[in-house]
C-alpha cells in the first residue's frame, strides 16, 4: 500500500492544498475542500470550478489556472473517496494524510528532531517546517468527519512544535474527545516543568505518550540517541509527567546495542518508572538510518530470545504490562507468544513467501515491508496452533 | 542530509572518576557481598566488590560499573546523579508514614472464655462492669481516633474476647462510621475473636456492617487445644466449626486466621501449615512468640530458643514453597512483608517491622479503661506493672497531649533504625525495623544492644535467608514471591496485559 505519489504541478498552483478525495464529478455545491482525482479530465475545464484541487494521471499540458492541479501523477489507484490528501505545489508531491477506513492514521508533526538515533526509521530533516505543518494538521483535523478510534502524533520530534503542538492537541480534544491519542516523543523536553505543566493543562481525556528508553546506562542511551544528556532529560521527564498523571508507554527498540543490558533495563523500569502503563519491546525496522548503521545494530532476533524472555519475565511478574512488537511467531520463543502483538501499521505490513504455508500466520504480526532485504535467518512456517495463540 | 554518528566513547564519563552515593554493604555466605543503596535496591556481587567500589577501582564501561551507576550507588560526569529521582524513590519507600496513625485497636473487654498460656491480659469473670469498656470511654476513644490525620483508618476490636462485649461493639460501630463519614475518612473495621461465642446474629451483624474477622488457629487439634485451653478443652473443634459458619455468613474472604508459635508448635511446622491448607487458607503468618506479659512469666511452658524458631521458620517456609510449586497458593506473611521491601519500590507499614517503628506512629491501642498505649505489647507490659508506654488516657489527654508528651517523645527517640547504633551502618537497615518496646522489655533499654538482640538476630537471619533464595535465579520461585507481594496467584502472575 502506498501513501504518497507525485506528478507535475501546474504553474499557477503556489500554495499547498489539503482536501478530500473525490473520484467522480460532484454537483457544484459539494466541491468545497474536495480534490478531484481522475484519469480523464473534462475537455471543458470550466466544469472543474469549485474544486480545491485536481489530480490526474493524464499528461495535462494546458495552463490550468482555474484549479490547483498536479498532472501526470504516477498512480492514483491507492486514493479512495474521502481520503484526505495534501498537494505540494513545489515538487508535485501528493501525500495521503488520513484514511477514514484505517486504524493507523497519524498526525505528522514535524521532520525536525533534537536526537539522532542510530536506528531512526524516519531520519530527521533540519528544515523549519513547523508553521506549515501546524497549519496543515489543523486543516486536516477540520476535514476529518467521523471520530477516529485512535490517532498517533509522530515526527520527527513533535514537542519541537512548542505551542503549535498544544494547539493541535487542543483541537483534537475539542473535536474528538473520544479518540485515543498517542504521541511518540523522545520525552526530553518534559524535563522542563513548565512545558509538562502546559501539556497537563490541556486535560486531553484519553492521551498517552510513547517514550523510548534504551538502557539503564546513561552512556548507552545517550549513544543510541546520539545526544549527550538525553538519558537524564528523559528520566526526569518521565517523573515530571508522572507528577501530573500523564500516561506513559516506554518503547525499547531491540538491537545489538540495547540487548546487552535489556534485563537490567527491565529491572530499572520497574524500580524507577513503575508508573509506566505499558512497555513495548520492539523489533528493529530496516529503514531510515538503520541500514547505514546495521553493522553495529544487527543481531538476529533468534539470538536474543534469552534476554527478551528474561526482560519480559521480570516486567510481567512485577505486574507491569509488557508487549512485544514487530516480531514473528516463528522466531519468538513459545513462552513469549502471549506477549506478541500485531503491531505493524497496515500500510507497511507484509508477509514473506515462506509464510504462505504457515498455520499461525493470522496470529502473527508479520514484517515491515522493508524486511524483505533483512530479516531473521530463522523464519519458517509453523503448524497450526492447537490452542489460540492469545491464550498461550 | 548527511548526519554524523559519534562513537559510544563520546558519551561516557571523563577520566575524572566517580563519586559515591550513600550505600551499605554486608558479607553473605559463599563468598558473596550484598550492597544496598538508600532505597533498598541491591547488588549481590563477588567478595571484594565493595572494597573496589570504595577505592574507586571500578572500570568505566564495565557491566558492574554501569549497574552501580544505574542503581545510584555512584555518579560520574556522564550523567547527572539524578538526586531528585533518588528522593522520589525514598519518599515512595516511606510512603507508609503518610497520614500518621492508621491502625486503632480498641480493647473492648479483658474478659475471655479461654486461658491461653501465651495470653497476657485475659480475665475469667462474668463481671461486665470491671473489665468492659464503658460507652462513655468508647465515645471518647472514637473521638481521639478520628483526630488522626490519616485519610484511611482501621478500627480493630480486641480483647480479651471482644464478642463477650458485643453491646460495646454495637455502640462503637455506628458512632465511628458517622464520624469517619463526616470527616471524609475511609474506615475499615476488623474484629479479632476466637469465635467461640459468636452467635449467628452476631455474624449477620458483622456481615451487614462489612466487618472482617481475624481469628486464632494454632494448628491441628493437638497443638491448638494444648495452646488454647478453655472449659471442655474443645477450642479447636469450636474454631473449625465457627470458621466454616463465619465464612458461610460473611463470605470466604472476610475471615482470616492467625497462629501463635509456642514450644510445642516448633516441633510441627509442617502439620500447622497443612492444617491451614486443609481449611483452604491462602496465607499463614509464622510468627515468633512475643516476649511480653504472661508469656514471659510462663516462659518455662512457652519460651524457646531463637535458634529453634529459626529452624521452625526455615522448615516451614521450605514446605510452603513446595506447596506453591505444587499448585497451592499459600503466602507466608512475614516473608511477604520482607520481600515487598527487598524486591519492590514500595515500603510496607507493618507495625512490627518498620522504621520509624509502628508504635504510636502507625498504631494506637485504646484500653478498656481509657488508657492509650503505643502498641498492643505496651498494654501487656502495663498489665505486668510497667507503664512506660502508656501515652495517656482518653479522659485526660488530647491528641496533642499524647503526641507531644514525654512517653511518646521518649519512644520515638529510639524509633528510627537509621540512627540506631548497629543498625545505621547495617546493609539490611532499609528492610528491617526498630522496636524500642521490644528492646525495653528484653534489654531494659529502648535503644537496645544489637549484638545480643534476638530481634536483630532473627531478622538478619531471615532476611539473609531470603537473599539466598532470591540469588538462586529460580524464575518459578520469583513468580511465587511476586504472587505473594501482589496478593495474586501463581497462575495470574506474569500474565500478558491487554493488547
Amino acid at each position: 500500500m502506498r501513501l504518497s505519489t507525485a506528478g507535475v504541478p501546474s504553474i499557477s498552483f503556489n500554495r499547498p492544498v489539503v482536501g478530500k478525495v473525490s473520484r467522480e464529478l460532484l454537483p457544484k455545491g459539494k466541491r468545497t475542500q474536495k480534490i478531484l482525482v481522475t484519469e480523464e479530465v473534462p475537455t471543458n475545464t470550466a466544469e472543474l470550478i469549485g474544486y480545491s484541487g485536481l489530480l490526474t494521471t493524464t499528461d495535462f499540458q494546458q495552463q490550468m489556472e482555474l484549479v490547483p492541479t498536479i498532472s501526470s501523477v504516477q498512480s492514483i489507484d491507492h486514493l479512495r473517496t474521502n481520503d484526505i490528501i495534501a498537494m505540494e505545489p513545489k515538487n508535485g508531491f501528493v501525500r495521503t494524510l488520513y484514511r477514514p477506513d484505517s486504524n493507523h492514521n497519524v498526525i505528522f508533526a514535524t521532520q525536525r528532531c533534537n536526537s539522532n538515533c542510530l536506528m531512526c526509521s524516519q531520519p530527521p530533516q533540519d528544515r523549519d517546517d513547523a508553521d506549515a505543518l501546524v497549519r496543515r494538521n489543523l486543516q486536516l483535523i477540520r476535514l476529518i468527519e467521523s471520530p477516529p478510534k485512535r490517532l498517533v502524533i509522530t515526527g520527527g520530534e513533535p514537542t519541537l512544535l512548542g505551542e503549535g503542538l498544544f494547539t493541535i492537541i487542543a483541537a483534537l480534544r475539542d473535536k474528538f474527545p473520544q479518540t485515543y491519542l498517542h504521541m511518540l516523543t523522545n520525552g526530553r523536553i518534559f524535563a522542563w516543568p513548565a512545558f509538562t505543566a502546559r501539556l497537563a493543562e490541556l486535560k486531553h481525556p484519553d492521551f498517552m505518550l510513547g517514550i523510548p528508553l534504551y538502557s539503564d546506562d546513561s552512556t548507552v542511551h545517550d549513544y543510541v540517541v546520539q545526544a549527550q544528556g538525553a538519558f537524564d532529560q528523559t528520566v526526569i521527564g518521565f517523573h515530571q509527567l508522572a507528577r501530573y498523571g500523564i500516561r506513559i508507554e516506554i518503547r525499547v527498540v531491540l538491537h545489538a546495542i540495547t540487548i546487552l543490558r535489556l534485563t537490567q533495563l527491565a529491572e530499572y523500569i520497574y524500580r524507577n518508572l513503575t508508573f509506566a502503563e505499558h512497555i513495548a519491546l520492539m523489533g528493529l525496522e530496516n529503514i531510515g538510518y538503520a541500514p547505514r548503521n546495521m553493522d553495529r545494530l544487527w543481531i538476529d532476533p533468534h539470538d536474543y530470545q534469552d534476554q527478551l524472555e528474561s526482560a519480559v519475565e521480570i516486567l510481567s511478574t512485577r505486574g507491569m504490562n509488557v508487549s512485544i512488537y514487530n516480531h514473528q511467531l516463528c522466531v519468538l520463543r513459545r513462552s513469549l507468544w502471549k506477549f506478541a502483538r500485531k503491531s505493524i501499521s497496515d500500510w507497511k505490513n507484509i508477509y514473506l513467501d515462506a509464510c504462505q504455508p504457515c498455520g499461525v500466520k493470522n496470529d502473527c504480526g508479520g514484517f515491515f515491508k522493508w524486511a524483505t532485504k533483512l530479516h531473521s535467518n530463522h523464519i519458517h512456517p509453523l503448524p497450526a496452533a492447537r490452542t489460540p495463540v492469545s491464550a498461550e | 542530509m548527511a548526519r554524523v554518528f559519534y562513537p559510544v566513547e563520546s558519551y561516557s564519563a571523563s577520566e575524572a572518576g566517580y563519586r559515591l552515593l550513600p550505600f551499605r554493604f554486608l558479607r553473605l555466605e559463599s563468598n558473596k557481598e550484598l550492597l544496598v543503596n538508600q532505597v533498598g535496591e541491591f547488588v549481590v556481587a563477588p567478595f571484594g566488590t565493595a572494597q573496589a567500589l570504595i577505592r574507586k577501582q571500578l572500570t568505566r564501561g564495565s557491566d558492574i560499573y554501569a549497574t552501580f551507576k544505574a542503581k545510584q550507588f555512584i555518579a560520574d560526569d556522564s550523567s547527572s546523579p539524578l538526586l531528585d529521582l533518588l528522593a522520589t524513590k525514598y519518599r515512595t519507600k516511606y510512603g507508609f508514614i503518610e497520614g500518621f496513625t492508621k491502625l486503632h485497636i480498641f480493647v473492648v473487654t479483658l474478659r475471655c472464655d479461654h486461658s491461653c498460656h501465651y495470653c497476657q491480659v485475659s480475665r475469667q469473670t462474668a463481671d461486665k462492669s470491671t473489665y468492659d469498656m464503658s460507652y462513655e470511654t468508647a465515645g471518647k476513644s472514637v473521638e481521639l481516633m478520628m483526630k488522626s490525620p490519616a485519610r484511611h483508618v482501621t478500627l480493630e476490636f480486641q480483647g480479651g474476647e471482644p464478642l463477650l462485649a458485643f453491646d460495646v461493639i454495637r455502640y462503637i460501630v455506628p458512632l465511628a462510621k458517622r464520624r469517619a463519614e463526616a470527616l471524609g475518612k475511609d474506615l475499615d473495621i476488623v474484629v479479632t475473636t476466637n469465635l467461640a461465642n459468636a452467635t449467628d446474629d452476631m455474624l449477620f451483624y458483622l456481615r451487614d456492617e462489612n466487618i472482617k474477622i481475624s481469628t486464632s488457629l494454632d494448628g491441628p487439634a493437638f497443638i491448638h487445644n494444648a495452646n488454647r485451653p478453655r472449659p471442655g478443652n474443645n477450642s479447636y473443634e469450636l474454631t473449625i466449626k465457627n470458621i466454616e459458619r463465619a465464612r458461610k455468613i460473611l463470605g470466604y474472604s472476610k475471615v482470616a486466621a492467625l497462629m501463635t508459635t509456642t514450644q510445642l508448635s516448633l516441633q510441627h511446622p509442617t502439620e500447622i501449615i497443612d492444617e491451614y491448607v486443609r481449611l483452604d487458607f491462602h496465607s499463614i503468618f509464622l510468627r515468633p512468640l512475643s516476649p511480653y506479659g504472661f508469656a514471659v512469666k510462663t516462659k518455662k511452658k512457652t519460651g524457646y530458643q531463637l535458634d529453634n524458631f529459626l529452624n521452625f521458620y526455615r522448615t516451614g517456609l521450605a514446605h510452603i514453597l513446595q506447596l506453591n510449586r505444587a499448585g497451592y497458593n499459600l503466602a507466608e506473611v512475614y516473608a511477604k512483608i520482607l520481600l515487598t521491601k527487598i524486591l519492590t519500590p514500595d515500603g510496607t507499614g507493618f507495625v512490627d517491622l518498620q522504621s520509624p517503628a509502628g508504635a504510636g506512629i502507625n498504631v494506637l491501642v485504646y484500653n478498656y479503661d481509657g488508657d492509650v498505649y503505643a502498641t498492643d505489647e505496651s498494654r501487656m507490659l502495663a498489665e505486668m506493672g510497667d507503664h512506660t508506654f502508656r501515652l495517656g488516657n482518653v479522659w485526660t489527654h488530647s491528641h496533642k497531649d499524647i503526641f507531644t508528651g514525654d512517653p511518646f517523645l521518649n519512644l520515638v527517640s529510639a524509633s528510627c533504625n537509621q540512627s540506631l547504633t548497629g543498625c545505621s551502618d547495617c546493609a539490611l537497615q532499609p528492610y528491617c525495623g526498630a522496636d524500642p518496646i521490644y528492646n525495653h522489655t528484653t534489654q531494659g533499654d529502648i535503644f537496645g544492644h544489637r549484638p545480643t538482640s534476638n530481634f536483630c538476630k532473627r531478622n538478619m537471619t531471615i532476611i539473609k535467608y531470603l537473599f539466598d533464595l532470591i540469588s538462586k535465579q529460580d524464575s518459578e520461585l520469583m513468580r511465587i514471591f511476586f504472587a505473594w507481594i501482589q496478593n495474586s496467584s501463581l497462575s495470574e502472575v506474569s500474565k500478558a496485559g491487554p493488547s
